[in-house]
């Protein structure tokens, strides 16, 4: 065969075998929703596809506001939302898949056990600078953020009631590996990560030491239970009880087939499993 | 046989005309490729290129997308002084380097340099990040906190441009033309002024060119800046400061931002493109001159 007749072959090959791939008839479940859960669903999705050919799902994020609303208008068979209901959407139905902690973390070498809700605020506001000031060494503090947009800084933001201008940040970090290698890089260093990421980290003797909030130790069990502070449950969203599709996937996503995806990104497994509300 | 000469031409001349047209068609695909990225950013961040947008990209005290302020002068003055500072440390050395294998290092010695470099730019930015990040920024660290700063940017980035600006010093020094050296030798020049006073002005287009080459790649450095530079988003007032450039902002923010705050993202992706641009277009020029001097 020439060059030219096999590359006559193979552009052939490609304009005809394209269309047939993309029109081959599939069913479709589009979820929509928070960048937190899309990752997490995106996984359980290609999971899902694998089990049930000939079925893709379609995962966008954009935001819990834009889950909710679009589960409620029917633009998404399923909304994704990173918190619970609130009461003026207590019409829809909510469908916990997993669960999401952020601990405090200070390197194992500082004195420091325990800091108040008010200290916490006191230092990532830039009104507490020194460690002497909360009964450390007489160091400054290096205080680490997350950068805008991720998951665990709206939950940290939230749950500390600050605006992310008003942080006086001294490294800005994105994942949440990059925040333990700082953190163990640096002796005088306070940041927060996933509860999980800093489990595991801390059990593989990596430098890191977790602050228990408002009493409560800072555990992934504590998470489950539902008594740590700092967490949030990541819910499927749907307008009516779910039917068909959507309830096959539900189901799925909540039932122990998927767990080893929820520890991979480092979410906490929901206790109450299939816990659905209304 | 005069006649079958001729159809073997014919056959040739039809062969390169269709080579030709062919090179063309991939020459004319690439470059489009690159227009239709501008193009691409330029619609992406269409959204935000009015004049009240654009005022407030220079005018907003900080970036906070989510409240809406997308100032973005403290980012690009970071930029600038992470590119610009690399450069001024990797400079003297890269040059330095060129001289030194080409006119006094033992052949070995300077083999063995050829293979160090060459092996220096090889590396993954993410490996000179991870690096910086564990040895270098604790190091700053325990001199001056956080340690994620401005000047481990500085530093990774300097090593990280040094190879640049070596091989192309090296290779303009090499181009100049052998009677420059005759004639030098003729007169009996000392080495030091037969390298300093006559190989290197023709040279000297060549290593700028280089070293704006350098430039571009500190400018358009992503990952390993993104580790070692701490991200808080202010003007740099002093080498301790932690830095936010450009690049690493937007690989932060992309893969969360919605709406305005991603329109944002691009445009500053056009600012970027444009600085990077000019950089190699100076040095484009400059690399035009040296060929016109030698």
């Amino acid at each position: 065969m020439s060059l030219r007749q096999k590359i006559a072959l193979t552009a052939s090959a490609v304009f005809f075998l394209l269309p047939n791939l993309a029109s081959a008839n599939e069913k479709r479940l589009v979820l929509t929703g928070s960048s937190t859960v899309a990752p997490l669903v995106l996984e359980i999705g290609k999971r899902f596809e694998e089990k049930n050919p000939g079925i893709r799902v379609d995962v966008q994020s954009g935001g819990s506001s834009r889950g909710v609303a679009d589960a409620r208008s029917g633009k998404a068979d399923i909304g994704m939302a990173s918190r619970a209901l609130v009461a003026s959407e207590k019409d829809l139905f909510a469908h916990t898949i997993a669960l999401d902690g952020i601990a405090l973390i200070v390197h194992s070498s500082n004195p420091v056990k325990t800091l108040t809700t008010e200290q916490v605020k006191a230092v990532y506001t830039g009104k507490i600078t020194n460690w002497k000031q909360l009964g450390g060494n007489d160091k400054a503090i290096t205080v680490i953020n997350k950068a805008e947009g991720r998951s665990t800084l709206d939950l940290f933001l939230s749950h500390f009631k600050l605006q992310n201008s008003e942080i006086k940040a001294s490294v800005v970090i994105g994942d949440n590996q990059q925040g333990i290698k700082t953190m163990a890089g640096n002796p005088n260093a306070i940041g927060y990560v996933s509860i999980g990421t800093a489990e595991y980290e801390e059990s593989n003797s990596t430098p890191i030491r977790l602050l228990p909030m408002e009493g409560i130790p800072a555990k992934v069990e504590q998470v489950q239970s539902g008594s740590f502070p700092l967490s949030r449950p990541l819910n499927l969203i749907t307008r009516t009880p779910p039917q068909g599709l959507a309830k096959r996937f539900i189901d799925f996503a909540q039932s122990p087939a998927v767990h080893d995806i929820i520890k991979d990104q480092y979410f906490v497994i929901s206790e109450t499993k299939g816990a659905t509300k209304k | 046989m005069i006649l079958q000469f001729r159809q073997q031409t014919n056959r040739q001349t039809r062969k390169d005309a269709l080579a030709a047209r062919l090179l063309a068609l991939l020459s004319f695909f690439a470059a489009s490729l690159l227009l239709l990225i501008i193009l691409f950013l330029c619609i992406q961040a269409w959204s935000v290129m009015r004049l009240e947008t654009l005022l407030q990209f220079v005018q907003s005290d900080g970036w906070h997308p989510s409240e809406g302020k997308l100032g973005m002068l403290p980012m690009f003055w970071a930029t600038l002084a992470a590119g610009i500072g690399s450069l001024l440390l990797a400079m003297p050395f890269g040059i330095a380097i060129a001289i030194f294998s080409l006119y006094y290092a033992p052949a070995a010695l300077a083999r063995l340099m050829n293979l160090i470099i060459n092996l220096l730019a090889g590396i993954p930015s993410v490996i000179f990040g991870l690096w910086g990040l564990t040895v270098l920024v604790p190091i700053i660290n325990q001199w001056q906190a956080p340690g994620a700063s401005l000047l481990a940017a500085i530093l990774v980035l300097a090593l990280m441009i040094l190879p640049t600006i070596a091989i192309t010093a090296k290779s303009s020094l090499a181009a100049v033309s052998p009677m420059h050296r005759q004639a030098a030798a003729s007169l009996s020049l000392s080495k030091s002024t037969t390298i300093l006073s006559v190989l290197l002005p023709p040279a000297r287009s060549g290593i700028v060119a280089g070293v704006l080459l350098a430039l571009a790649r500190a400018f358009g450095e992503t990952m390993a800046v993104l580790m070692v530079a701490g991200n808080v988003v202010q003007t740099p007032h002093s080498l301790f400061d932690p830095i936010r450039v450009l690049t690493a902002n937007i690989a932060l923010e992309m893969g969360y931002a919605t709406d305005g705050h991603k329109a944002a993202l691009f445009a500053s992706g056009i600012v970027l493109m444009v600085l990077v641009s000019l950089s190699i277009s100076i040095a484009y020029l400059m690399d035009r001159r040296s060929h016109a001097n030698i």
